[in-house]
């Protein structure tokens, strides 16, 4: 992870957490009650209902492929073709995003085939005011 | 409690109408289910309206100000691709309910054409094609590459269901497309999102739809020689599993509908004659035989490479061609599958008859999640 130190990137969403200094990681948030793991802050949890038992927890940069789409029409400007994955972490969580690193191309795509997170520029997207993003993909472990 | 009972449904012949609005199209198909029950405007106590591109918009009171200001309540619905059922399902409430033994239950939409899902809104960048896909081929893709990795389900297979529809659909007039699409054809097409190609999309269409509903009371007092009875109706969320957040789980939602449905109308998927599911995409229909329970899970593949759920077949599935090749108006869908069943029950489906049509099931899902499935009988 080198690009990511790029200073005064984003994180493309709130629960990529970029730690000064450190790598940057996942972060879950964990029911203490029934264990259900969700991205994002919240207080109650949507599989048993407790109410302020959510914790962070920091999830796994390597998981699992799940399930998967090549999408090959997009929204106009979005570069296809390209890998949506869902992947299951270790430990716990699931998250989707592009599999980068592999041709798409189902031959090359086995369920369960093992993943690791990587943090990469947000592929030069800027929001209105300029900014860059560092974003998560997946690639092959 | 009193039954409730279809006296009148219709269906517009569904198209691209851009010289029409949402309430001209609406008020077109609820004039036609009037018709259809002998009824007009001012026999009806309340309306029930389906709309999703409009939602905010009183589309229920605009038909009315097209075909009658009677001064009846309206409730307008939004509920995604469930809306239609929606709106016909609190219809039936109303009559369940004892308040009302006439009303109106109306789904209509206008679609753009193009692809639809989250274009990735919110503050930030877009987060289409980098934080995976939120288009509805690519999710409703990875949920039927789930079936693939529990049961080694193919593409051809997924492929296979939208010949099947299109074929069933050259023989509805009132589907958008009458032509055949040989296996070939489909899997050749443009690939949208794998295994989804073009021709396993549904199609982006206008439509409207109406039906009226009735108490046992008003049934009678009619005649019930084509009435049909609403044996069960329910309505579900989605509900908690790992996954949905993620990736939406189209089928616990349909399974908790489909259980509740068989304990309402006292019978079960082996009992049903034919069946109006919500293909979206090819690969949904295949998940929703397992789910609706119409065979064992992990036989879906086989069902279709059999011909289980043809026309002619032990149970077939989406004789109206389906939103694959009849069109998808999101808010017309729920009553449009309705209108379909019903057809078959009376007798009346001409070509595509299911011969002997004695029980219906009608599924929808909004993604989001809502389900709602619809159990119909023949009465005589
Ligand atoms: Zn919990």
């Amino acid at each position: 992870m080198s690009e990511a130190a790029v200073a005064g990137s984003l994180p493309v969403v709130d629960w990529l957490k970029l730690p000064e200094g450190e790598d940057p990681y996942l972060e879950g948030h964990k029911c203490g009650d029934c264990g259900a793991i969700f991205l994002g802050v919240r207080s109650v949890c949507s599989k048993c209902g407790a109410r302020d038992k959510l914790a962070p927890t920091k999830l796994a940069n390597k998981g699992k492929l799940y399930s998967y789409s090549i999408v090959y029409r997009s929204f106009p400007g979005i570069e296809v073709p390209y890998i949506s994955a869902v992947v299951d972490l270790e430990g716990g969580g699931t998250i989707k995003g592009n599999l980068i690193g592999v041709e798409p191309d189902p031959e090359n795509l086995k369920f369960d085939m093992p993943v690791e997170v990587v943090y990469r520029d947000a592929l030069g997207r800027k929001d209105a005011d300029g900014n860059s993003y560092i974003s998560y993909f997946f690639q092959p472990a | 409690m009193s039954d409730v009972y279809i006296m009148g449904v219709d269906m517009i012949k569904f198209g691209r109408f851009p010289d029409k609005t949402v309430p001209q199209l609406g008020a077109q198909a609820a004039l036609m289910a009037l018709d259809d029950a002998g009824l007009t405007i001012h026999d009806m106590q309340a309306l029930y309206c389906g709309n999703l591109g409009q939602a905010n918009a009183m589309v229920g009171q605009r038909i009315l100000q097209e075909i009658g200001q009677t001064g009846i309540g309206v409730v307008n619905c939004a509920n995604a691709c469930a809306t239609g059922a929606t709106a016909f399902r609190e219809a039936w409430m109303s009559i369940k309910a004892g308040i009302n033994d006439v009303v109106l239950a109306v789904g209509v939409e206008q679609m753009g054409k193009g692809l639809l899902g989250g274009a990735g809104g919110g503050a930030g960048i877009p987060k289409e094609g980098l934080l995976g896909s939120g288009t509805m081929p690519a999710v409703f893709a990875e949920a039927g590459l789930e079936h693939s990795r529990k049961y080694g389900t193919t593409f051809e297979q997924f492929a296979k269901v939208s010949v099947k529809n299109h074929h069933h659909s050259t023989l509805n007039p009132k589907a958008m497309y009458q032509i055949e699409t040989p296996l070939d054809v489909v899997m050749n097409a443009e690939m949208i999102s794998y295994p989804n190609t073009k021709l396993m999309c549904s199609v982006n269409v206008d439509g409207a739809a109406a039906a009226v509903l009735v108490s046992e009371k008003k049934a009678r007092e009619l005649g019930m020689q084509r009435a049909v009875r609403v044996r069960a109706s329910i309505l579900t969320s989605d509900p908690y599993s790992d996954r949905d957040l993620v990736m939406p789980d189209v089928n616990a939602v349909t399974r908790k509908a489909a259980a509740e449905a068989w304990e309402m109308a006292g019978c079960g998927p082996d009992d049903i004659n034919l069946v109006e599911l919500h293909d979206c995409f090819a690969t949904a229909e295949i998940l929703h035989y397992e789910n609706l329970g119409l065979c064992k899970d992990g036989e879906a593949g086989r069902m279709i490479d059999e011909g289980e759920v043809a026309l002619g077949g032990r149970v077939p599935v989406n004789v109206s061609g389906g939103l694959l090749s009849k069109g998808h108006p999101l808010g017309a869908t729920g009553i449009a599958n309705i209108y379909e069943v019903s057809t078959h029950l009376r007798g009346e489906a001409g070509k595509r008859q299911v011969e002997g049509a004695k029980l219906g099931l009608t599924h929808v899902i909004g993604l989001g999640s809502a389900c709602a499935i619809h159990v119909l009988e023949k009465v005589s």
